[in-house]
């Protein structure tokens, strides 16, 4: 089967659709079940979530499905769909203060008011194969986690760690929230953008090159060193209005990721203030901590009083963490690109006629 | 299935081995060796973790500490890794221990010439302060061109009235290389002057490793007019044996954001607490900061 060009491209495209889904149910077994892949692959889930920028656990099973386990793809595909949705309103700010925690650590303190909570985490885990797993049976479903929680029903949430730190004016008080906030799916962004604006892009942006970012700063291009003041992760009650209502009301609850980190270097708009450090947050649907702390260091980063690396260059960072549209772009250079790679051919024999005349035959082959 | 003794290769532990001879007899230059994946993650240990697995005879006694304590997760888990697969024994008694792993703290209690401190290391290079490129750091090391670290203090002071980096100061060793602490607190660096026992450090996700051998001159980076200066605790003592002369850990007590002060190193604290009386050993002020010019 050639790639070529270019009639009968539908009949082509058609047959490699119906290849794609006899690849994706090989091996003549039982169908994979989205409820599988939500139950069993939940750190998956969460990622395409994030990255689909989509709150919805089922489609984004049914996204991992389709693509055949390929996150990026099926990240692509939840934001597709989004696409497809209307807004119909913006929600109160989410009440994060109020969070029902199921993990909480701080690396700041050894001991905080509220206490500490592991959690279900792999952190201090050996990352020895478990090759029980290859026989493990497939009857007999597993208990349940239980429902731990740091602060249980009717229980407060503990305050912040940064609210200690505030209240002895170590910290800033947070920026005032922008009400509303920008929306970049919404609104065309532009370059300087608002800190709502980059905080949006960096929810969403693609994790491996988030990393990759954050990364370069904590190793030496940029300075953040950030301490994690806070890490949650828990459940939180999204709101609606209801304009019958006055009060807000609840219509869910959606589980979420939130660091807070602290840095040692002042922010450009602390200038003349006595020394205090600098706050970087993070936030992501799901579970996932490693999501949330590199959107912290690069919210972080990108306040800095100068830029002198890449990761504190917002534009450098949110063009660039996009997942959806690099791929896309990287993915378009597969396209034809027959009639502009005839032109830098042509262009190219032109001037090696013109650098050297003699060496080059006449009749160029066309 | 089942895993080599101290879970790498006799290879791999030979090749770290090798890297660390050369380390030793090249004080403060870091060796470049081939880090390998354990199942503990990068940035956890695992340069530490390979220097210790590459030394382990099965007679060893090994302490794992974390910002001091043994007591803390990662500690506990680096413990249980090495237990699991070297089945060695382990201590919470400093003195106990042939090969103490620690990650941004020396012990407080003096450590003895048949004792190894391996040190977790994230950031090997003291340099990446003024030059992010690893091409660049080689070369200054090669020429012993520091002059823009010194500089890049001097501006420090100059727009904080002070030397502002916390952790991780650098320090000249043996009059040649300048060397990162690893995290360490200003508070330890004195420590590594002229020591007894040997001290290596580990980094695995950047790939080298480097050493400081007993009775080296470790020289903090300082001016004439700017003494080398370590944290200091004044007017705090440690609520649990009263010591004065510690590193401190401070803790938020109640929601009213109270503080308290305990001893970081959890074991020389339970140490204190039997016996007031138990010295730290390091000495007072073991290694003044020297100042520029003086350590040639």
């Amino acid at each position: 089967m050639g790639y070529v060009a270019v009639r009968g491209g539908e009949d082509a495209i058609r047959n490699s659709e119906t290849l794609l889904a006899l690849y994706r149910r090989r091996g003549g077994r039982a169908s994979l079940q989205v409820q599988q892949i939500l139950d069993q692959m939940r750190l998956a889930v969460d990622r395409v979530m994030a990255e689909g920028s989509l709150y919805e656990p089922t489609l984004a099973a049914l996204a991992i499905k389709q693509a055949e386990g390929d996150l990026a793809e099926a990240a692509f595909l939840v934001r597709a769909y989004r696409s497809t949705l209307p807004r119909l309103q913006g929600t109160p700010m989410l009440p994060v203060e109020r969070m029902r925690l199921i993990r909480r650590i701080s690396a700041a303190f050894k001991d905080i008011p509220g206490g500490q909570l592991l959690g279900p985490t792999r952190d201090y885990t050996q990352r020895l194969l478990d090759f029980s797993l290859l026989e493990e049976g497939t009857k007999g479903p597993a208990p349940d986690p239980p429902r731990v929680s740091l602060n249980g029903d009717g229980q407060e949430t503990p305050e912040r760690v940064s609210t200690y730190l505030r209240r002895e004016g170590l910290l800033p008080e947070p920026p005032p929230a922008a009400e509303p906030p920008v929306d970049i799916t919404r609104d065309a962004a532009a370059f300087p953008m608002p800190r709502s604006a980059r905080l949006q892009a960096l929810a969403r942006g693609e994790e491996g090159g988030m990393l990759a970012l954050a990364y370069s700063s904590m190793r030496g291009f940029g300075s953040v060193h950030p301490t994690v003041a806070e890490l949650r992760v828990g459940y939180v009650a999204v709101q609606v209005r209801v304009p019958e209502l006055d009060l807000p009301v609840t219509v869910g609850e959606i589980l979420v990721t939130e660091a807070e980190l602290i840095c040692r270097d002042e922010l450009q708009e602390d200038a003349g203030t006595p020394a205090r450090f600098s706050l970087g947050y993070g936030f992501a649907f799901g579970h996932n901590e490693r999501r949330a702390i590199c959107m912290a260091i690069l919210d972080r980063a990108m306040r800095a009083e100068r830029v002198t690396a890449p990761a504190q260059d917002q534009e450098f960072v949110l063009q660039h963490i996009e997942g959806i549209e690099a791929q896309g772009f990287t993915n378009h250079w597969k396209l034809p690109h027959y009639v502009d790679f005839q032109a830098e051919l042509a262009q190219l024999r032109s001037r090696r006629a013109v650098e050297r005349p003699a060496a080059e035959p006449a009749g160029v082959p066309a | 299935m089942s895993y080599s003794f101290a879970f790498l290769d006799e290879q791999s532990k030979r090749a770290v081995r090798r890297a660390l001879l050369k380390a030793v007899a090249l004080p403060g230059y870091q060796v470049p060796f081939v880090s390998r994946e354990l199942p503990i993650s990068y940035g956890w240990g695992t340069g530490g973790i390979q220097i210790t697995c590459a030394l382990l005879g099965r007679e060893d006694v090994v302490k794992v500490i974390d910002q001091g304590a043994d007591d803390s997760v990662n500690a506990v888990n680096i413990k249980r890794f090495l237990q699991r697969t070297a089945g060695v024994a382990t201590t919470s008694v400093t003195a106990e221990a042939t090969i103490i792993q620690t990650r941004h703290r020396i012990p407080e209690e003096r450590l003895r010439a048949d004792q190894i401190l391996v040190l977790q290391v994230p950031y090997p290079e003291p340099l990446r302060l003024v030059e992010a490129r690893e091409t660049e750091t080689r070369r200054m090391h090669a020429e012993a061109d520091y002059g823009r670290m010194y500089v890049a203090l001097y501006e420090d002071i100059v727009h904080h009235g002070e030397i502002t980096l916390p952790w991780q100061y650098p320090a000249v060793v043996n009059s040649r290389y300048l060397m990162s602490p690893s995290p360490i607190p200003r508070f330890d660096n004195p420590k590594l002057h002229l020591a007894d026992c040997l001290f290596l450090f580990g980094a695995g996700r950047e790939k080298r490793v480097y050493a400081i051998p007993p009775h080296t001159p470790v020289a903090s980076l300082a001016f004439e007019d700017y003494p080398f200066r370590a944290e200091a605790f004044p007017g705090r003592r440690c609520e649990r044996c009263g010591s004065g002369d510690t590193y401190l850990d401070e803790l938020i007590l109640d929601e009213s954001g109270r503080r308290g002060y305990q001893c970081s190193d959890t074991a020389f604290c339970l140490r204190r607490r039997q016996d007031p009386s138990v010295a730290r050993g390091w000495g007072e002020a073991s290694a003044p900061g020297t100042p520029r010019g003086a350590e040639a």
